[in-house]
């Protein structure tokens, strides 16, 4: 996320962070979760699936936050995340975006 | 920056994979058809509501939200075309200690089943509806339905629908529902939040979720999948308890979101037990106070 103003709390907030899990065989290619990503963590990946369609792949694994939203846009149950055991340093990911 | 775990190796589980029937998926419905979402976030809410889901049984008509029962790993109905509320309505008496859900489409519940609907909530059955509304009729072909919007493409009306769309939450209020919401596919927390609450609730509750029909309506009203929730995005009026007679669909001017009624009204069983089960009443049954 990009902040023109960094918050003055930035370096207390812990930001979680998701681990996205998907099950390329029921993916059919729809895009949702690809296209409303806070993140933009997602995208096509040039392999086929079983069906032949296109299912997303993680870009930017260390950008997930676990918001879970691809888990519950995606029509097909084909991907959700899972919290880290990791969690980012206070205010790490923010900060180091907002410069 | 330390190193992100890699995902294990081994198949992982969906988080609904326990309400679903697992070997039937992928299920039917086309890519970027929204019923797939309506309906994880339907079990969603069943999960989140804390509801005996041993006591949850999901009935649904015919058409392509009619095949979620199919999909549910629940106790589930699917019933002859429209009359997804009748059998809902015959659970309900024959064992009131039932949830019901009613998971169907806009042509089942409110075309060939309209009559149903309307003397459901009029009797104000305790039975929560769920319509995925996407506008036409997907699995025939894309004819016009009794909700397209007026001058709306489709098969049968390739000019543009001539005729005035129902607006359901006003038809749903009119005839007495407890509970009336509306939101689309692209508003899944919404829309899981407001089913939740309304399996919790006493009473008819109504809940309408617009969903786009890519292959059918889309193609017809050139608009891709992404198109149609980017327009649900643009066009969305999120306003709780709009008065239900603004609630028709028109993208022009705005589709209005919200819960719009929330009222507490006797069920039929509960005036029906005054009247012919006076006794039972009073020895206070517990499965005719849940």
């Amino acid at each position: 996320m990009e902040f023109w103003r960094v918050p003055l709390d930035a370096d207390t907030i812990q930001v979680s962070l998701g681990i996205v899990h998907i099950l390329e065989d029921r993916c059919k290619g729809c895009g949702y979760c690809i296209e409303y990503c806070p993140k933009q963590a997602l995208e096509f990946s040039a392999n086929f699936n079983q069906k032949g369609y296109h299912p997303p792949v993680v870009i930017k694994p260390e950008e997930c936050v676990n918001c879970h939203y691809c888990e519950i846009i995606c029509p097909e149950f084909a991907i959700f995340s899972v919290e880290s055991p990791q969690t980012t340093k206070p205010g790490q990911s923010e900060t180091n975006h907002a410069i | 920056m330390e190193e992100i775990p890699t995902p294990s190796k081994e198949q992982p589980h969906h988080p609904l994979d326990d309400l679903i029937r697992t070997d039937r998926i992928p299920h039917i419905w086309c890519p970027g058809c929204g019923i797939g979402t309506v309906f994880s976030a339907c079990l969603a809410a069943l999960k989140a509501s804390g509801i005996n889901l041993q006591k949850t049984v999901m009935v649904s008509g015919i058409g392509c939200s009619g095949r979620a029962a199919g999909y549910v790993k629940l106790d589930s109905f699917h019933t002859t075309h429209g009359r997804a509320i009748p059998f809902a309505t015959g659970l309900k008496l024959a064992n009131p200690e039932l949830n019901i859900v009613v998971f169907s489409g806009d042509g089942d519940l409110f075309a060939i089943g309209g009559n149903h609907f309307i003397h459901a909530a009029r009797r104000n059955m305790d039975i929560t509806v769920i319509c995925v509304n996407n506008l036409n009729y997907g699995m025939t072909g894309g004819q016009v339905a009794a909700t397209t919007p007026y001058l709306a493409k489709s098969t049968t009306t390739p000019a543009g629908n001539p005729e005035t769309p129902f607006n359901l939450p006003l038809m749903a209020y009119a005839c007495g529902a407890t509970y009336v919401a509306r939101w689309t596919m692209l508003h899944i927390r919404d829309l899981t939040d407001s089913i939740t609450e309304a399996l919790c609730k006493k009473g008819f509750s109504f809940i309408e979720a617009l969903s786009p029909c890519p292959v059918n309506y889309g193609r017809r009203n050139k608009q891709k999948p992404l198109d149609m929730l980017k327009l649900y995005q643009e066009k969305a009026i999120i306003k709780n308890d709009a008065d239900p007679a603004t609630l028709d669909i028109d993208f022009e001017k705005g589709i209005i979101l919200g819960k719009f009624i929330d009222l507490d009204r006797p069920t039929f069983i509960e005036n029906y037990d005054k009247i012919y089960r006076p006794s039972r009443l009073q020895e206070n049954v517990p499965e005719l106070n849940s």
